[in-house]
């Protein structure tokens, strides 16, 4: 075989320390059917040398049974394994081989032509670095070499070789080479690669594909071995954002709980601080565990296990990232999709979404438009067709880690598995949340409670009022109201008029029904302070329960509670709307007073004794407190506020 | 606009160093054949234009040759310092699929042929769970005639690592005494080896079974996903394989369907060596040359492991250095000589030859198809 290399003999063990070091390449060769991609490889693997007697005699026999070639080699037997390709003469399936010469090693997907086989290129095409885009010299571009190119730039390969094959049958001409890559380079504007090389070949006879061609004296650029040798794809694997997808929680017995995964991105020292997405918690890496010992960094493509200094509760399908630049989470995105199965994708359908580490029900809410693959046009549609290629909404029964696939190809793809055949039927990358307020760390740079209520240039707080039917609750949250709004905040006030018409009409006066009432307002109190808001909360809320779960969803020194202090004696006298005297006649059942229990607070932060102050005077008293607990801007001074 | 000069310059360059004529060149640059020549004569354009005539104009003179581009680099057979080392990727590779299993499946196995690709496979588990063992017991469909020193060192080995070991033999197959000499190797093969695993699947009901192929033995195996789908049949359809994006591997199968899984598909022969020699991974001493007693026949060399092999009247049995490049039931292994006795000179050896490693097995050699065929029927 091709191991040409003196060194085997005189010192292997030298030998195979340079193998340890030599850089690899993972590439594809694509394009439309009989441009000639199998022979191609064929041909590199002959022309390196790199095909055993035996395997060589098998396919000289094989040549001359279903050979295309007349008595000659028929190159593309080497790789078309599978009997009906070899009966065919197509490639029906993606086929890996391996070879390296004295500069690299390489993995090489031959992937299929036919449209039919579309998927079975993007398998080989998520894995790779480069693409070889082969081009009939005769026929030029077509759809299929713009399907590839799109789906090669969709998967984010970046180095395309665009190998206009068959020179040899245009009698190398270069007017005909400089016409396609002209046609080429026009429609490849529009995608992501970052560099482009066109070279004129004969994978049949040799041409440029090891040495330059004499046929081609016009042609100045490298071979394309001697490109693939030199494309330089490495990168920085300690740069970037630290993220360890969890895999599988490691557990031999009760005194080690390990995390194992593959880093996705990023580098890790034991010390580093971690935050585990989606719960937030944050802790610092003990170890990084191996068989081999303790490692002392460890960094992309790395498969791990690390502990942690505290016991949080991580699992399988969440993300440790670093506490620099955490990972978004979302149930809902804006993704790109190639659709992979002969039955369309039904939008509204239910799908398994697959993410590298975490499966999920999944639902395409829109199918906002088809691409075009031929001039990338937006088409309207309803459904995705085998080898389509759409951008949709779509909506997760959870909510997930994730980045974007520009930014992260590991944390921003998935697949699509129908529920039903358990078949692959998609594949898609993750372009943007559809959801603001994604992060649940709060990070900087997105927008946050802080964020909107500084745009408001104020302190959002939550001010509950509590007591008896008829205390003056309502009066005094008016009266309150009135007075932040001149002074220029932004205020609601949620009662139960505004409530039970509405979100709670579904519920009754009964215990359970009343527990329910409170916690859904204090959740939509949660959303409106978490928008910036002052929002003043006007409920009997009886219990104390549910005033302590309203209190516990706010932030500290956020909820005022302020009980409106009034007799029952005086309430029921005052009986502004006569509910006292029903209840008393026991038309109204469950009436705190009467035959449903108060509970006041024992510590409020205020409390407002109505039969010795008017309701204006209680208001004034309560907005005296909120400023004196700096939650106001100061009333003579609005200007310290600007910015 | 100063850069349009510039350009037009460097156009010039190029259409001289290429042979191209301008207008070539203006179309490639502008999708338009007189570009050039209207802005040589005060021709104006946008921004946007230049910026793209800019950058096509980089890429061809980098392909021209006549700039050194920057995605080209000099030294590439280096690797960054930083960067994992080839046998580094294919390790972390090979875990996150065995892991990837164990928390996906629900009654998985790996299967352990005692052979150098089931040894790393075996060394890559313990690695991937480590400090767990391995969660899934291992599985070797014994055919009654694989060498003395195979079962040797395989129970050496579960006795040395506390695996769980489960041996199958086929009961039916083992009553009628199907062997390769008796039965030919075509039906030995089926019957101990495909039923058999058939049969071990059935019985433990594993809705994943591990396998050590590698996609540069054979021709089928390189057309062969890493999760491999069989129906309840175990039979693989090479035709409507499921697409495998990125690392991310759809797991799931119905009730009686199952996975066979390579976590080894990327490896090469080299590789292999190279990692057990640098991990220093057991290996059995049939793959190290020595003294053993071979009867050549049809132009393959057999050893005599044990005598059921009965020797025929023109046949000797001689003592020759031989080893072997791939394990399997002795009367179906040729030897080859050699002298290679240590790891350094099995991996010279392999290196400088001329054959493929199964060129030593019988029976591959069927007809073009046979790996597959084997394959669609359940073999590994």
């Amino acid at each position: 075989m091709a191991h040409h290399d003196d060194l085997i003999a005189q010192d292997i063990l030298a030998y195979l320390d340079v193998q340890e070091n030599k850089s690899f390449l993972r590439f594809i060769t694509c394009g439309s059917v009989d441009d000639g991609k199998s022979t191609l490889i064929g041909r590199l693997l002959y022309d390196s040398k790199l095909i055993y007697e035996d395997q060589l005699e098998s396919i000289e026999r094989d040549s001359k049974k279903f050979g295309t070639q007349g008595e000659g080699i028929d190159f593309a037997l080497l790789v078309d394994g599978l009997a009906a390709e070899r009966e065919q003469g197509i490639t029906i399936d993606v086929a890996y081989r391996f070879f390296s010469t004295d500069k690299r090693k390489f993995i090489v997907a031959d992937t299929p032509g036919h449209e039919q086989y579309t998927r079975n290129m993007a398998t080989g095409a998520s894995t790779a670095d480069v693409a070889i885009l082969l081009i009939d010299a005769r026929h030029g571009v077509q759809v299929q070499t713009r399907r590839h190119s799109i789906i090669a730039s969709l998967l984010g390969i970046k180095h395309i070789v665009v190998a206009i094959n068959k020179m040899d049958l245009v009698d190398f001409s270069q007017s005909t080479f400089n016409k396609i890559e002209e046609e080429y380079r026009a429609f490849a504007q529009e995608l992501d690669f970052a560099n482009i090389t066109c070279i004129p070949m004969s994978a049949l006879n040799g041409d440029n594909i090891i040495d330059k061609s004499e046929n081609t004296p016009w042609y100045q650029g490298q071979s394309l071995m001697r490109f693939l040798e030199t494309v330089d794809v490495s990168e920085d694997e300690t740069k970037g954002n630290f993220r360890l997808p969890v895999q599988w929680v490691n557990r031999p017995n009760l005194d080690f709980r390990g995390f194992s995964g593959t880093i996705a991105s990023g580098q890790i020292k034991p010390g580093d601080e971690i935050i585990a997405i989606p719960s937030g918690k944050r802790s610092h890496v003990k170890a990084i565990v191996t068989m081999d010992g303790d490692l002392e960094s460890a960094q992309k493509h790395q498969a791990i296990t690390l502990t942690l200094t505290d016991e949080i509760d991580i699992s399988r399908g969440d993300m440790i990232c670093g506490v620099d630049n955490p990972s978004a989470q979302s149930d809902q995105f804006l993704s790109k999709l190639l659709w992979m199965s002969d039955k369309p994708l039904l939008p509204g359908r239910t799908y398994l979404m697959k993410t590298t580490n975490k499966t999920i029900p999944v639902t395409v809410t829109d199918l906002k438009h088809k691409i075009n693959v031929n001039d990338f046009s937006h088409e309207a549609g309803k459904t995705l067709a085998l080898n389509e290629v759409g951008v949709c909404n779509l909506s997760l029964d959870q909510a997930i880690a994730f980045d974007p696939y520009k930014e992260n190809r590991n944390t921003g793809s998935f697949i699509l598995i129908d529920r039903h055949s358990n078949e692959t039927v998609g594949m898609g990358l993750l372009d943007f949340s559809l959801r603001r307020a994604s992060n649940v760390v709060w990070q900087e740079l997105e927008i946050g409670q802080a964020e909107r209520a500084n745009q408001k240039r104020q302190k959002p707080a939550l001010l509950w009022f509590t007591g008896l039917s008829g205390s003056g609750k309502s009066t005094i949250a008016n009266l309150v109201e009135k007075k932040l709004f001149d002074m220029g905040h932004h205020t609601y006030i949620l009662d139960g008029d505004n409530v039970r018409h509405g979100l709670n009409k579904d519920l009754g006066f009964t215990e359970a029904d009343r527990v329910e009432n409170i916690r859904r307002v204090g959740e939509v109190a949660k959303l409106m302070t978490d928008a910036g808001l002052i929002v003043l909360a006007s409920f009997i809320s009886p219990f104390r329960a549910e005033r302590q779960m309203a209190r516990r969803l706010i932030d500290e020194g956020r909820f005022i509670e302020i009980f409106i202090d009034t007799s029952l004696a005086t309430a029921e006298k005052r009986d502004v709307k006569g509910l006292y005297a029903k209840a008393r006649r026991g038309e109204i059942k469950n009436f705190t007073g009467i035959d449903s229990e108060y509970q006041a607070p024992k510590n409020p932060e205020l409390r407002i004794a109505t039969e010795s102050m008017t309701a204006d005077e209680a208001a004034e008293k309560i907005v005296s407190y909120l400023s004196d607990q700096g939650l106001l801007r100061a009333r003579a001074s609005a200007d310290n506020w600007q910015i | 606009m100063t850069q349009i000069p510039e350009i037009l310059k460097r156009a010039d360059v190029l259409a001289a160093q290429t042979g191209q004529s301008l207008s070539t060149i203006s179309r490639k640059l502008m999708n338009d054949g007189k570009g050039l020549s209207r802005l040589k004569s005060g021709g104006q354009c946008t921004l946007k234009t230049l910026n793209a005539m800019l950058s096509i104009l980089d890429q061809l003179e980098k392909s021209a040759g006549i700039s050194t581009p920057s995605h080209i680099i000099t030294d590439a057979n280096l690797l960054p310092p930083t960067s994992l080392t080839h046998l580094q990727r294919l390790e972390a590779e090979s875990i996150h699929i065995m892991r990837e299993v164990a928390a996906q499946c629900e009654n998985p196995v790996m299967l352990y042929s005692v052979g150098k690709d089931s040894s790393v496979m075996l060394h890559l588990a313990q690695k991937a769970f480590f400090p767990s063992k391995p969660p899934f017991p291992f599985l070797h469909v014994d055919t009654g005639w694989k060498f003395k020193e195979m079962i040797r060192f395989r129970d050496q080995r579960a006795k040395d690592l506390g695996m769980k070991l489960l041996v199958h033999m086929n009961p039916e197959g083992l009553a009628d005494g199907v062997g390769p000499f008796s039965h030919g190797s075509a039906v030995h093969t089926d019957i101990m080896k495909t039923q058999g695993l058939k049969q071990a699947l059935n019985k433990y009901k594993f809705d994943a079974a591990f396998g050590g192929a590698r996609r540069d033995e054979e021709k089928s195996r390189a057309k062969e996903r890493v999760f491999s789908f069989r129906n309840a049949q175990h039979r693989w359809d090479p035709k409507n394989q499921r697409p495998e994006l990125w690392n991310i591997y759809n797991t799931r199968v119905a009730k009686g369907e199952s996975m066979r899984v390579f976590p080894l598909s990327n490896w090469t022969e080299l590789d292999i060596w190279q990692y057990i020699y640098k991990e220093n991974i057991a290996i059995p001493d049939l793959y190290l040359a020595a003294k053993r007693p071979v009867v050549e026949r049809d132009g393959v060399l057999i050893m005599v492991d044990d005598d059921r092999m009965e020797i025929g009247p023109d046949e000797v049995v001689e003592e020759k250095m031989v080893r072997f490049r791939t394990l399997g039931c002795y009367p179906l292994t040729g030897a080859v000589e050699s002298e290679a006795a240590t790891l350094p000179e099995i991996i010279q050896e392999m290196l400088l030859t001329t054959t493929s490693e199964r060129q030593g097995r019988v029976i591959d050699n069927d007809g073009g198809a046979s790996m597959e065929d084997k394959k669609q029927e359940g073999y590994f």
